[in-house]
């Protein structure tokens, strides 16, 4: 079954190429926009800027230290750089250059860390991003935003312009049905949002996460369970309320996301929980693993992350309120 | 104010740079910490750039859009930078005594945004020379013809990162990007030539594409003509290579590399000063 098919979502292009648009769109609204390329302009789509600005556009080469803080010096003179690449490369190549030269420099610089995931499928797990959460989690001033459908990623590419300071966008290779509608969805950094009610367990998912708990809460509206489903597009800063509100009126939480379990999502959600509304949670995600090439689907299978092993951990979260 | 002024007077650099490194021994010194050796060893190198005519700044007016940029890439001798930028009235002498105290401004290493005038955050050695060519292109698509200073530590040209940096500032014909390179011939650990040589430095600098001058790093005034020189240079970016001589104007420090990361006792640092008032 297609993804998003049981929720009824209707199918999109995939990710990188609405980052593309949704780039070139702010380059044409904001001329002080530029784009640095770590020589994959072509993979993470930044290339539709090179075509339109070519000025505006820097491929700095296969150099991912020099590429960050190039951008880091024109952020200091006072253009919008957004730094461009596969997000593995970039926080592992350059992640001392994104702590000092923008963390904690608190520089109005937007990085673009592409091909998250497991979903990139056939290249293989040195090109997947299964850590980029929990390594921009351990840049304490960078905004972290993870949209989940085209209308969110067009807002939260707009949002990280907007934003004054550092924003980490995660984009990834693989095609997420419309969670709303094609032009419109609410964006605003730091509010997630509920894109389905329930009152019988939460599911909060970021990515492409959210279309798969709308699977997930279609199968367990069939069981009778009434899941409410949030979209927690931005991972830092956190929406405590709505994640209490999901406790206190639904009474049990399962987190879903393409990422390691180990600093993801869910482990912040449930620093929260815990210390808010404790209530059973279950955990969506990747066990301490590398994963391996492969079709996009088979992957999510293997490695448990389905519809069906969220509505499993559902109904587990659910059998503990009692 | 904007220093332009080409009638420098050399004696009054001299003493100029004598009152710096009094004031990097009294910062050091109270703080108990820091790196006073690798200090040194640029003082004249600053005091060129500074007060020699060179660099084109505003301290009254520190974001100057069409200032010329210094960026100190080797971090830890933050301590120079800060007595120099106090020197030319970015900030009150009185924060000078406050280096690594909790509640300062004046950190360890440079941390952008907290002081008028520092224009990167380093202490991480490598990354100057990119934030460097981040500002040369950003004043190209300002329509600005500001230059940019990059002071690199000898020790620090063993990271990759500068040679990412300097492979790009070729590739972008960066001719307003100029590094320096204080080469005091020592690292944490012990010589360079012991620990990971550099040599041949100069031909590395040439085959990356940039022009490359060696000069005395002490020589005011033979620094602030090779300053003057490289502006001429056009198509290229351009490195100096400045020798010195690490902890420069002690003695004692000067024969113990071991100093780099520790300040003086009470008692060596009135030595140092009986010395330095020589």
């Amino acid at each position: 079954m297609r993804l998003g098919e049981r929720a009824g979502l209707k199918p999109a292009k995939p990710m990188r190429d609405v980052f593309g648009d949704a780039l070139l769109e702010v380059c044409r609204r904001n001329p002080r926009v530029v784009v640095l390329d770590g020589d994959l302009g072509n993979s993470t789509k930044a290339e539709t800027v090179r075509h339109a600005f070519p000025e505006r556009f820097f491929n700095l080469g296969i150099a991912e230290s020099n590429l960050v803080c190039v951008g880091a010096g024109l952020a200091a003179c006072g253009f919008i750089p957004f730094i461009t690449s596969f997000s593995s490369f970039l926080l592992c190549n350059a992640y001392d250059q994104l702590r000092l030269a923008i963390a904690l420099s608190n520089i109005n610089a937007k990085v673009l860390g592409s091909h998250g995931g497991i979903t990139l499928g056939k290249d293989g797990p040195t090109q997947m991003g299964i850590e980029d959460l929990a390594l921009v989690g351990g840049l304490p001033t960078f905004v972290m935003l993870v949209p989940s459908d085209p209308a969110s990623m067009h807002k939260a590419v707009q949002a990280a312009v907007d934003h004054v300071g550092p924003v980490w966008l995660r984009s990834s290779r693989v095609a997420m049905p419309h969670i709303y509608p094609e032009d419109d969805c609410p964006f605003t950094i730091g509010k997630a949002n509920v894109v389905r009610q329930g009152s019988d367990v939460t599911i909060i998912g970021c990515g492409i996460m959210v279309a798969m708990a709308l699977d997930a809460a279609a199968i367990l509206a069939e069981e009778g369970i009434q899941a409410r489903v949030v979209d927690m597009h931005t991972l830092r800063p956190m929406d405590k309320e709505t994640i209490v509100a999901a406790a206190r009126e639904t009474g049990a939480i399962v987190t879903a996301e393409e990422h390691l379990l180990t600093g993801g999502m869910g482990s912040n959600i449930a620093r929260i929980v815990a210390s808010t509304h404790p209530v059973p949670m279950r955990f969506v995600g990747l066990a301490d693993t590398y994963t391996e090439s492969g079709d996009p689907e088979d992957l999510l299978r293997k490695y448990g992350l389905t519809a069906e092993h969220i509505a499993a951990a559902a109904r587990e979260a659910v059998a503990a309120k009692r | 104010m904007t220093v332009t002024d080409q009638s420098v007077d050399i004696n009054a650099l001299k003493e100029l740079a004598r009152s710096f490194r009094l004031d990097i021994l009294d910062m050091t010194t109270k703080a108990a910490s820091g790196h006073p050796s690798s200090s040194w060893s640029c003082v004249e190198i600053l005091t060129a750039l500074y007060f020699g005519g060179i660099l084109r700044y505003h301290p009254d007016d520190p974001w100057w859009p069409e200032r010329d940029r210094f960026i100190m890439s080797k971090g830890h001798a933050a301590p120079a930078l800060y007595a120099v930028l106090a020197a030319a009235g970015y900030f009150s002498r009185d924060l000078l005594w406050t280096l690594r105290q909790v509640d300062s401004p004046v950190q360890g290493h440079p941390i952008q945004g907290l002081l008028p005038g520092v224009e990167a955050t380093t202490g991480s050695l490598g990354q100057g020379l990119s934030l460097g060519l981040g500002h040369v292109l950003g004043g190209r698509l300002n329509g600005l013809t500001y230059r940019v200073y990059v002071l690199l530590g000898d020790g620090e040209c063993q990271a990759g990162q500068v040679w990412e940096a300097a492979m790009a500032a070729a590739h972008f014909k960066a001719d307003n990007l100029h590094a320096i390179v204080d080469y005091n011939k020592y690292q944490e650990t012990g010589p360079i030539s012991r620990e990971m040589a550099l040599e041949p430095f100069i031909e590395k600098w040439r085959g990356f594409g940039w022009h490359v001058e060696e000069v005395d790093g002490h020589d005011i005034a033979a620094l602030i003509e090779v300053l003057q020189a490289v502006q001429q240079v056009q198509g290229q970016p351009s490195v100096i290579i400045a020798h010195t001589v690490k902890g420069k104007g002690v003695s004692f420090v000067e024969a113990d590399y071991t100093f780099h990361g520790r300040a003086l006792t009470p008692e060596q640092a009135a030595r140092a000063r009986e010395e330095l008032l020589r």
